[in-house]
Order: C-alpha cells, then sequence, then structure tokens
C-alpha cells in the first residue's frame, strides 16, 4: 500500500483515497463544510485547504486532491492557518449574526469550526448580503441569507433524490440556492437537506422554533413507517417527541431518512387513545375504567365459540405484542389469527419466501432488477434511492410489472399486470438471464386478491428458470409496506388449521368476536362481530370498535421488529404512553388472565426470551442471513394468473397508517402530492 | 523602420482586414500551403517542432504549447480526443483574437486541422465569446468555404477526418477559464472544474481534450511552414516568437500589432501606438497584459520588455499582451475600482474566497476612491487580496487580487493622500462606516 506523512507521521493508506481521507485516516481533523462522504466532490467550499508536498506553493483542497505515494501533507503549518483563517472569515461577512434565533444554533457546523479554525473578530465594515428566503415546500424552512453556497443540497436532491428540483441561480454574490421557480422539491427524501445543511440556511419547518438541540434527550431506536427499519434518533422534550433524525446504518438507510418517518411525528400528539372506552346501549362510546373494558372484552371472548373468534394485527405492531395475541387466541383454541390485513399470498413455505434476501444494501449488487407489483419510491423511498444509486452507476438494468411512475431512473415497463408474467416478452427474459446476479422485487400489489398465489408462483417459476437463486446470491425480494409483517410470518401470525385469514375475518357474520390489535388498513364494518381495537390512535379500527384499549405508539414501547429483509431490530421506548394507556403486550396479558388462560410471562424480558425460545431467528439482533438457496419454484400456488393489474397498495404514502393520518404535516405533504401548488414565499 | 518585426516575418498578414479574408485571399497569402506535407510527416514531428519553436500559449499562462499536445494520451483508446479552441476571449484590454478571426480565420482553422492532427482529434470545437457576433458570422463562413474547398470535413484532401464546430458563448468571462468553457460547452452552467483530472485526461464530455487559445493555434501552421528555428529567433530564449499585442488607452495611437517577443514596451509604444499622450513624462502606469495583471509604474516602463520572463521579474505579468496605457490624468484608484468591480461581477460564484473576496475588495475600493476610508483598510485590502489570492478553484481569483496587490504596492501614497484629502474636508471626522451586524 502506498505511504504518505501526514504532519510528519507516515501513514498507509488505499490508492485513490484523496489527501482528506488520509489524513483523517491519520488522525487529523480537515475541517470541511461542501465534502460530504456520501455526495460527488464540489470543493468550492475551500475550508478544507492543507500543505502538501510536493505541489505548487499555495495551499491544496484536500477533499478534491488524490493522495500520492511519498507525499507530505501538512494541516497545522502557518499557511494552512492563515488560509483556514480567510476562509472563515469569507464565509461570515456575509452571514447573520442570528444565532441566538436560529434552529441550527448549538449544532451548527459554522458555529463550530468558526470557534475553532476562526479570527476573533470582524474586520468587515461593508453592508452584509441578504437573500430572500425560497418556498421548498411544507419539509424545508429557508433562511437564504445564512446561506454559504456549499451545494450539498443541489448535490442530494439530484444525485441521490433524483429530482433536478434545487440548482444555483445567478454568479458570484449574487448566487443564491433555489428551486428555481420557488416549487416545492418533489421527494420524498426532502428532508435530507435540512440535515446536510451545514448552517441554518435549510432548517425543518414541521419543527422549526419547536426546540433547542441541547434540550432534547436523544433516544436510538427503530423506524416502522415502512417495510425497511430505518434506524432512527428519536429526541423527546418532556413527554413529546420533538423530532426524529436518522441514524447511520450502512446495510439499511445509510445515513438518510424518508419525509414520512422523520416529520410523521406530530401524529404522535394528536388523536391519541389515552383512555379505555366501551360503545353503550345508545350505540355511543363511553369512557370506562380499564377492570370494565377488559372484563367485557374478557366476558364476550369466553361466551364465543373458539372458531368464532379471531385476531388481525395491523402493520406498526411490535412482534412482542403480536406474539402475546397469537399465545391468547391459541390458548382460547382460536385458529383465526392473520397479520395480512391486504390479504397477501405470502406466509407459507421457507421462510426465504417471504424476505427481501438480497438485502437492502445487495441490492445494489443486483445488475438486473425486475420490479413486479410495487413502487419502490412510494413504498421505501430509500431502497428506491439505492437502485438509483446502482443505476447511475451504471451497474444495473431495472425493468417493471405494474403501475408505471416516476421513479427517478429510467426503466423498461413491460407490461401491467398479471397477465404480462403468464408470457413475459424475450426482451425482458433475456435480460433477466443475461444478468450475473438478477433480482426480483416484488411488491404487494402483486400479490393481494385471488390470483396472489398463482402469480408467486410464477414469479419462482421464473425466478428459477432465470437464476435469480443459486449458488451464493439469492435475488428473490419480496418488498413489505409494513413493519410488522415479517415479524408477523416469522412466528406463524397467520390462520392456523381451518382458521380464516384477515380478509374472511370481516366478512358479514364470520365471527362473533372480532379483535382488531392495531389494524386499521382493513375495513371492518361489515362485520357484524363484537369489535374490539387495541391501538394508539382514534382512526379507522377505533371508529367502529365496541371496546377501545389504548395501546403505545412506536416510540412508546420496546419491541423488536423485522424489516423486509429478515433483520431483527429492537426498537427502545422514547416516552411512555399517554394517559392511562398501556404498552400493548401488558394489556394482552392482563386480558389472558381476566379469560382464564394466563399468559406465562409478566415481562417484557419473559415475554421476549419465550419468543425467541419459539422462533429462534428473533434472537438474532441486527443480523442478516447469508444469501440461502431454497426451492422458489415451490411457492404459491399454481393456477391461473388471470388478468389482474398490479397496483401498489400505497395509495398516498403520506396517508398510510394511522400515525400518519393524524400528522398535519403528512396533511400538508398529500395535498402537496395530489395538487402540487407552488406558493409564495412568506 | 517601425518596431523590430519586419514585415515579411508577419503570420497575421492581414491584421488589419485591408485585403480579402476569404479562402482565395488566404491561400494566396500562404494558408493551407504544404498542409499535407506537414500531415504526412507525422505528429511527432509536429508536436516536436512546436516545442522546439518555443510557442508558449497565447492566452495568458504562457505555458509551452507543444508540451501541453504532448500531455494527450499516445493512443486513442475507447474516448475520442477533442481539441478546443477558445476564442471567449473577454479580458478588459485585449482585442488580438478578434481580429485573427474577423480577417485571417482561415489561419485559425489550418491550425485547428494540424493541431487535431497531431492529438488524433476528429473534431475541434471553437468557443466564441457571446459577444463576439461578427467574428463568430465570419468564422462560419470561412469554416464553410473550408469544407467546400475539402480542406476539412469527411474525406477531404488532408487524408484526416476533421470537423470544425463554431459555439457561441453566453458573454460570461468565466468561461475563458478552460474548464469552464468545457462545462459551458456540455451545456451546463460556466462554473471552473476542479483539477486534476486536467483535461488532457478527462476533458470534454469526459474525454482527453486539449484548450489552446485562439493565437495559439492560429500560428502553428506559419511556424511549421517556416520552420521551429524562424519562430524561435524572435524575442529571448524562453520568450520567442511573435506575438499580437494590443494597445489601449492614453497613447496617440491605440493599435493591434504583431510585434516580435521581447520588444522593449517603450519601444513599443513609442513607434506602434505614436507615444504617449504628451510625452513620455506623462506616463503614470501601464497594465502590460490585460486587467488581471498588476500595473507597472512608469520607472519599470522605461526597462520592461514585453515578455514573461521579463515583466514576471517586474512582479506583473505578460498576459495576452493586452497594454493599457494610463498617463497622469488617471484616477488611478478609481481605473483598479472599477476593474475589481468588473471581476466581482464575473465571479462564478462557486467557491468562497472569490465570491465573497471580490465583493468585498470592491466596496473598499470605491470608497477609497474618494477618500471615505481608514488608513489602516489599505492593508486591510491587501490582506483580503492575499486570502483570496491562492485559494481559488480557478485563477479568477488570482486575477481579481493581483490588480488591487499592484496598485497598492505601487500607488499606496495616493490612497493615503486620498484618504487624508477627504479627512481634511471635513471638520468632524467620525472614522469609517461601523461595522455591519
Amino acid at each position: 500500500m502506498p505511504v504518505a506523512k501526514v504532519n510528519g507521521v507516515e501513514i498507509e493508506f488505499e490508492p485513490g483515497m484523496t489527501v482528506l481521507q488520509v489524513a483523517e485516516r491519520a488522525g487529523e481533523e480537515i475541517p470541511r463544510f461542501c465534502y460530504h462522504e456520501r455526495l460527488s466532490i464540489a470543493g468550492n467550499c475551500r475550508m478544507c485547504l492543507v500543505e502538501v508536498k510536493p505541489g505548487p506553493p499555495k495551499p491544496q483542497a484536500s477533499c478534491a486532491l488524490p493522495a500520492a505515494d511519498g507525499q507530505e501533507i501538512f494541516t497545522d503549518t502557518p499557511m494552512v492557518k492563515k488560509a483556514r483563517e480567510g476562509v472563515m472569515e469569507f464565509l461570515l461577512i456575509n452571514h447573520p449574526l442570528d444565532c441566538p434565533i436560529c434552529d441550527q444554533g448549538g449544532e451548527c457546523d459554522l458555529q463550530d469550526q468558526s470557534m475553532y479554525y476562526g479570527r476573533d473578530g470582524s474586520r468587515y465594515a461593508e453592508n452584509k448580503r441578504a437573500v430572500e428566503e425560497k418556498n421548498m415546500g411544507p419539509t424545508v424552512k429557508t433562511f437564504m441569507t445564512r446561506c454559504i453556497q456549499c451545494t450539498r443540497c443541489v448535490r442530494f436532491i439530484t444525485e441521490v433524490a433524483g429530482v433536478p428540483d434545487i440548482g444555483m441561480i445567478s454568479r458570484g454574490e449574487s448566487a443564491e440556492i433555489t428551486t428555481y421557480l420557488e416549487k416545492n422539491i418533489d421527494s420524498e427524501l426532502s428532508g435530507n437537506v435540512n440535515d446536510l445543511c451545514p448552517v441554518g440556511a435549510l432548517t425543518h419547518r414541521p419543527w422549526q422554533y419547536h426546540y433547542r438541540p441541547w434540550e432534547l434527550k436523544k433516544t436510538e431506536t427503530i423506524d416502522v413507517m415502512d417495510g425497511l427499519g430505518s434506524n432512527i434518533r428519536a429526541d423527546s422534550k418532556g413527554a413529546e417527541v420533538m423530532r426524529v433524525l436518522p441514524r447511520v446504518h450502512e446495510g439499511i438507510n445509510e445515513e438518510w431518512l424518508s419525509d414520512l418517518s422523520r416529520y410523521v411525528v406530530d401524529g404522535l400528539q394528536r388523536r391519541r387513545l389515552d383512555r379505555p372506552w366501551v360503545r353503550g346501549a345508545d350505540g355511543r362510546l363511553a369512557p370506562a375504567t380499564w377492570e370494565e373494558a377488559l372484563g367485557l372484552v374478557a366476558g364476550k371472548l369466553k361466551a364465543a365459540p373458539a372458531n368464532r373468534i379471531g385476531v388481525v394485527a395491523g402493520d406498526l405492531q411490535d412482534a412482542e405484542s403480536m406474539k402475546a395475541a397469537l399465545d391468547l387466541f391459541r390458548a382460547l383454541g382460536s385458529p383465526n389469527t392473520d397479520c395480512r390485513q391486504d390479504g397477501s399470498a405470502l406466509g407459507h413455505g421457507p421462510r426465504e419466501g417471504w424476505l427481501f434476501n438480497s438485502g437492502i444494501a445487495g441490492i445494489e449488487n443486483a445488475d438486473a432488477v425486475l420490479i413486479v407489483g410495487a413502487n419502490p419510491r412510494v413504498e421505501a423511498p430509500l431502497l428506491n434511492a439505492r437502485l438509483r444509486k446502482a443505476w447511475l452507476a451504471g451497474k444495473s438494468e431495472i425493468g417493471l410489472v405494474g403501475e408505471q411512475a416516476d421513479l427517478t431512473y429510467p426503466y423498461s415497463w413491460l407490461g401491467a399486470g398479471s397477465k404480462t408474467l403468464a408470457k413475459l416478452p424475450k426482451a425482458a427474459m433475456d435480460f433477466l438471464s443475461k444478468a450475473e446476479r438478477p433480482a426480483i422485487i416484488v411488491g404487494a400489489g402483486a400479490l393481494g386478491g385471488e390470483t396472489g398465489p398463482a402469480v408467486l408462483n410464477a414469479l419462482g417459476a421464473l425466478a428459477k428458470k432465470v437464476g435469480v437463486v443459486k449458488d451464493g446470491w439469492n435475488g428473490f425480494n419480496v418488498l413489505h409496506t409494513a413493519a410488522a409483517r415479517v415479524g408477523g410470518l416469522d412466528m406463524g401470525f397467520v390462520p392456523g388449521e381451518g382458521g380464516l385469514a384477515a380478509v374472511d375475518m370481516v366478512k358479514k357474520g364470520a365471527l362473533d368476536v372480532l379483535f382488531l390489535l392495531g389494524a386499521d388498513e382493513i375495513d371492518a364494518s361489515a362485520s357484524g362481530a363484537f369489535k374490539v381495537y387495541l391501538g394508539s390512535h382514534g382512526d379507522r379500527g377505533a371508529h367502529g370498535a365496541d371496546v377501545i384499549l389504548p395501546g403505545a405508539a412506536y416510540t412508546e414501547k420496546g419491541g423488536l421488529y423485522v424489516n423486509t429483509e429478515g433483520r431483527v431490530q429492537m426498537a427502545e421506548r422514547v416516552v411512555f404512553p399517554k394517559g392511562q394507556a398501556k404498552e400493548d403486550w401488558a394489556i394482552l396479558r392482563a386480558l389472558s388472565a381476566m379469560v382464564g388462560q394466563t399468559l406465562p410471562y409478566d415481562t417484557l424480558d419473559q415475554l421476549r426470551a419465550k419468543l425467541m425460545a419459539d422462533h429462534p431467528t428473533f434472537g438474532r439482533i441486527d443480523y442478516l442471513p447469508a444469501p440461502a438457496s431454497f426451492d422458489v419454484a415451490g411457492l404459491g400456488k399454481k393456477g391461473d394468473l388471470g388478468d389482474v393489474g398490479f397496483a401498489s397498495p400505497v395509495r398516498d404514502p403520506y396517508l398510510n397508517n394511522p400515525i400518519a393520518r393524524a400528522s398535519v404535516t403528512m396533511a400538508e405533504l398529500s395535498a402537496q402530492r395530489i395538487a402540487p401548488v407552488a406558493m409564495a414565499a412568506e | 523602420m517601425v518596431g523590430i518585426l519586419e514585415d515579411k516575418d508577419r503570420i497575421f498578414t492581414n491584421l488589419y482586414g485591408l485585403q480579402d479574408w476569404t479562402l482565395e485571399g488566404a491561400k494566396k497569402r500562404g494558408a493551407w500551403n504544404a498542409t499535407k506535407d506537414m500531415l504526412d510527416l507525422g505528429r511527432d514531428w509536429i508536436i516536436t517542432n512546436v516545442k522546439n519553436s518555443g510557442l508558449r500559449g497565447r492566452g495568458g499562462a504562457g505555458f509551452s504549447t507543444g508540451l501541453k499536445w504532448s500531455f494527450m494520451p499516445k493512443e486513442v483508446k475507447d474516448r475520442p480526443h477533442y481539441l478546443v479552441v477558445n476564442a471567449d476571449e473577454s479580458e478588459p484590454g485585449t482585442a488580438k483574437d478578434r481580429e485573427i478571426m474577423r480577417h485571417d480565420p482561415q489561419l485559425l482553422i489550418e491550425g485547428c486541422l494540424i493541431a487535431s492532427f497531431a492529438m488524433q482529434a476528429h473534431a475541434c470545437y471553437i468557443y466564441l465569446r457571446g459577444e463576439y457576433v461578427l467574428e463568430r458570422e465570419r468564422m462560419e463562413a470561412a469554416v464553410k468555404q473550408a469544407y467546400e474547398a475539402k480542406l476539412i470535413g469527411k474525406n477531404n484532401v488532408h487524408g484526416w477526418d476533421f470537423d470544425v464546430y463554431i459555439h457561441h458563448g453566453a458573454g460570461a468571462y468565466i468561461c475563458g477559464e478552460e474548464t469552464a468553457l468545457l462545462e459551458s460547452l456540455e451545456g451546463k452552467k460556466g462554473q471552473p472544474r476542479l483539477k486534476p483530472p486536467f483535461p488532457a485526461g478527462a476533458g470534454l464530455y469526459g474525454c482527453p481534450t486539449t484548450v489552446n487559445n485562439v493565437e495559439s493555434i492560429a500560428v502553428v501552421g506559419t511556424i511549421l511552414r517556416r520552420g521551429a528555428g524562424w519562430f524561435a529567433g524572435f524575442g529571448r530564449p524562453n520568450n520567442t516568437g511573435t506575438k499580437l499585442m494590443t494597445i489601449s488607452g492614453h497613447v496617440n495611437r491605440p493599435c493591434n500589432v504583431e510585434e516580435a517577443m521581447s520588444i522593449p514596451l517603450k519601444q513599443l509604444l513609442e513607434e506602434h501606438c505614436g507615444g504617449v499622450r504628451g510625452g513620455w513624462d506623462n506616463l503614470k502606469a501601464v497594465i502590460p497584459g490585460g486587467s488581471s495583471v498588476p500595473l507597472i509604474t512608469r520607472e519599470m516602463s522605461e526597462t520592461a520588455l514585453m515578455d514573461f520572463d521579463s515583466l514576471r521579474e517586474m512582479r506583473s505579468g505578460l498576459g495576452t499582451a493586452a497594454v493599457i496605457v494610463m498617463d497622469q490624468s488617471t484616477d488611478l484608484v478609481k481605473a483598479i475600482a472599477r476593474i475589481s468591480y468588473f471581476y466581482k461581477h464575473e465571479s462564478c460564484g462557486q467557491c468562497t474566497p472569490c465570491r465573497e473576496g471580490t465583493g468585498w475588495m470592491w466596496r473598499v475600493l470605491e470608497r477609497m476612491a474618494v477618500g471615505e476610508a481608514d488608513p489602516s483598510e489599505i492593508d486591510l485590502l491587501l490582506d483580503v487580496a492575499g486570502q483570496v489570492e491562492g485559494h481559488t478553484i480557478c485563477a479568477l481569483g488570482d486575477a481579481a487580487a493581483w490588480p488591487v496587490q499592484g496598485l497598492i504596492r505601487h500607488f499606496r501614497h495616493e490612497i493615503e493622500e486620498r484618504i487624508a484629502n477627504y479627512r481634511s474636508r471635513r471638520a468632524n471626522f467620525a472614522g469609517h462606516a461601523i461595522a455591519a451586524e
């Protein structure tokens, strides 16, 4: 390996590294604004100047300079110090002194670096520049006077998010970052530009002036808004979650986060169920005590025949509460348990049959990807960013069967639905079979309904034929839209022998007691059963319920979630449940005692131990199974594919779950999605 | 005789447009003569001869043209090679390429063919300054004539398939910087690229590219025809050849003239321009190489030679050899403030020191021009100029800093006087403007 000297200390480095990376490797911190390791190199802030020998007698931008063998790098010479002070001064002369009212204050790169690398006073005696604010949509608040033109936001939006919505207009001093015609940023990753902005020019509009960063308690946890299980840090003040920021996880979200996951948090404060309710004889819900509510439910459960009761688990449930519900209903003798509100055909056969087997990061290695019945841009924006990254690198070709949509990268559209699968065009077959590592991404849009099993079977056969599953590579990928789904399938939260599937349970007269465990995405209005809703928000499930048991939202309970690639992750409690609400598993445990089938665990730890003992996959936290071969052709059931159009079940990603539907920000984003209007800046 | 260069040694024999500019006329003056024979002698012969002629880039930086060509990959691999001719002549005071394109376009086109052949490029782009509308029309007409005569194009008489494209810029000074020019040519915003990679490795559309000034290319044909030794015979060692010089300002006859390198500045002004307005003693300062180089005083002008090394020794530069003469009536502070405004206006805004520093320098200079400043601000200004110089992506930062440094170096006393006068006219001087918050 080549060797360079950093401040006189020899250090080995990989060929292709930049001077900045070599210096970092040697433990020298290089200040920077425009450089970001996940974006292209701009080299325009000039803060990372260092002295390099051999080289010209002037400081060099280390972020863009390739390191060379035998190079001497100096980061602490008078020349470097003066260069940094000079650049810092230039950045500050037109930067307003409004730190006390700036949301970035306290976590601002410009503040920090001016402390370390700047001079102590200002020599600038002219008037400062002022720049008008720009409208960038409901997620981004702009104070463009603070902008230092580092162009991180421009590069993120064009490279990672893949929309050409932000750019720099004009030149010289008049250069401004803008969305050109002040339109909204049409991206589901727009919030990341606020994270990237090293100053307070772009800040989170929904949280504007809500907190100072040093007031917040920071809890590292897991996001449940889509099937990816992005790693997040939830910051809380008192009993309220104030904001959600991404944590770095190279295998899942890198360091990005979708707008849905990020800005949904105001939904945690609205329309909350904070006490039990019971529907009285007059048909109106009335407040009740826990004893009354649980007693009523226990009575109904005991009175009904075992095959006339059933439970449907929702999309945001933690594995523990699903395990408790499953154990309770099995103990009561009911086979009617299901976690598939969308009636998906998954859940039978080997575990690989419902996983995203290549892994989220692994999809970048696929050289041909066939997307079937999914719109990754709305269902899993960060997965879509990965696909775009692979396409940008020229590594993959992409085909689509299903609804056509703007995915931020070009793809060949092969057909609209199941009819296409019955006879895939030769070109489509060729591009898959030619590929070394072909992958199929199948979404919930293809697997629901009557034809679901047949579609799954056809895809399995195709996968086998073109070599999607082979030694060392498993490109059969199911993209789940629900955070709870894989956990549910892993523990067998599907109908037992002779049991009813979710879509059948809600049919008229199918059951006497229907227990909705956070299940809001299924229409149970036709069912004449006695309906119990356990959940956190007064949403669809609660509206028709006869008894409401207030549960905890995902930030209010510790829990295990299994993401779409089968990775088990543990979420932490950020704040306590609202009012009288309890953690979901504890409610089910209390109910079990009242129906005389006491569940064998008294603490969350005991419950987890039981879960892990019954289903060992839950015991391996943050573990991604290696690609394993399995009988992919045996999936689903052979049958008539019919002629069904595949449509993503996520019609509006911003209104896809009870928390999002309670969020004001999500409502704004949704409105913008339906009718994008260019709002004038205020 | 006027000047040093004899008429028989002029390359641009139609510099003043007194003769026919068309292909026919150009051929009579020697253009396209024996071009095929030169190509037959091979690439190495061409590059060696250009190297031996000592031709240094005529765009301002003065890098050896032959050496630059030799940086191109020896073999054409998966990516084509390109020649780009920089005709974005925007340096204030410079008007040499304009005359070439107006009156001797065939010399440029011939040079393009030879240079492209030497670098194995089949396509050449000529990037014209936005304001050069007439020149574009003339160039397009000349290119058309060359195509019709089968001098260039597919299956031409020279046996090297070669296309010339004229691209009209939008009038930004920064697009004269070679990588900004390439960005603009690609249809993007004209902002300089980071180097490395240099254009010879990854230039236009990521392909190996050489960017040359119009004059550097236009002289190549004649150099090869008359021999490297002939060209190297003019001027001092390392500063050889003939050079177009544009003299403007306070001389009796401002003009464009082709002269031998290393001609004494005084001789140039006296013999070609009829001397400084009001006599040599009325001279105050000279900017010898276009607005971006530091000015020199009358005393220095006595001995200055018009070449790279002599002017560098005087801490100025030959630049584009655009001599701007200023006599005693000139308000130098105001003049440099105006130049500063130009650079502030033309900064692309990409990197920090130039974006912020050019405006700062201009504002301070504007105040100094009326005297509304503090004497300590002169050192501040010098310091700010030093913070811009050498800290930017491209050379525009240097170009903005040098005139200011030159002014303070040689005429600091004038600024001090200006400030003192301003204060003496005011009974209660309250100090300079209060710092913005």
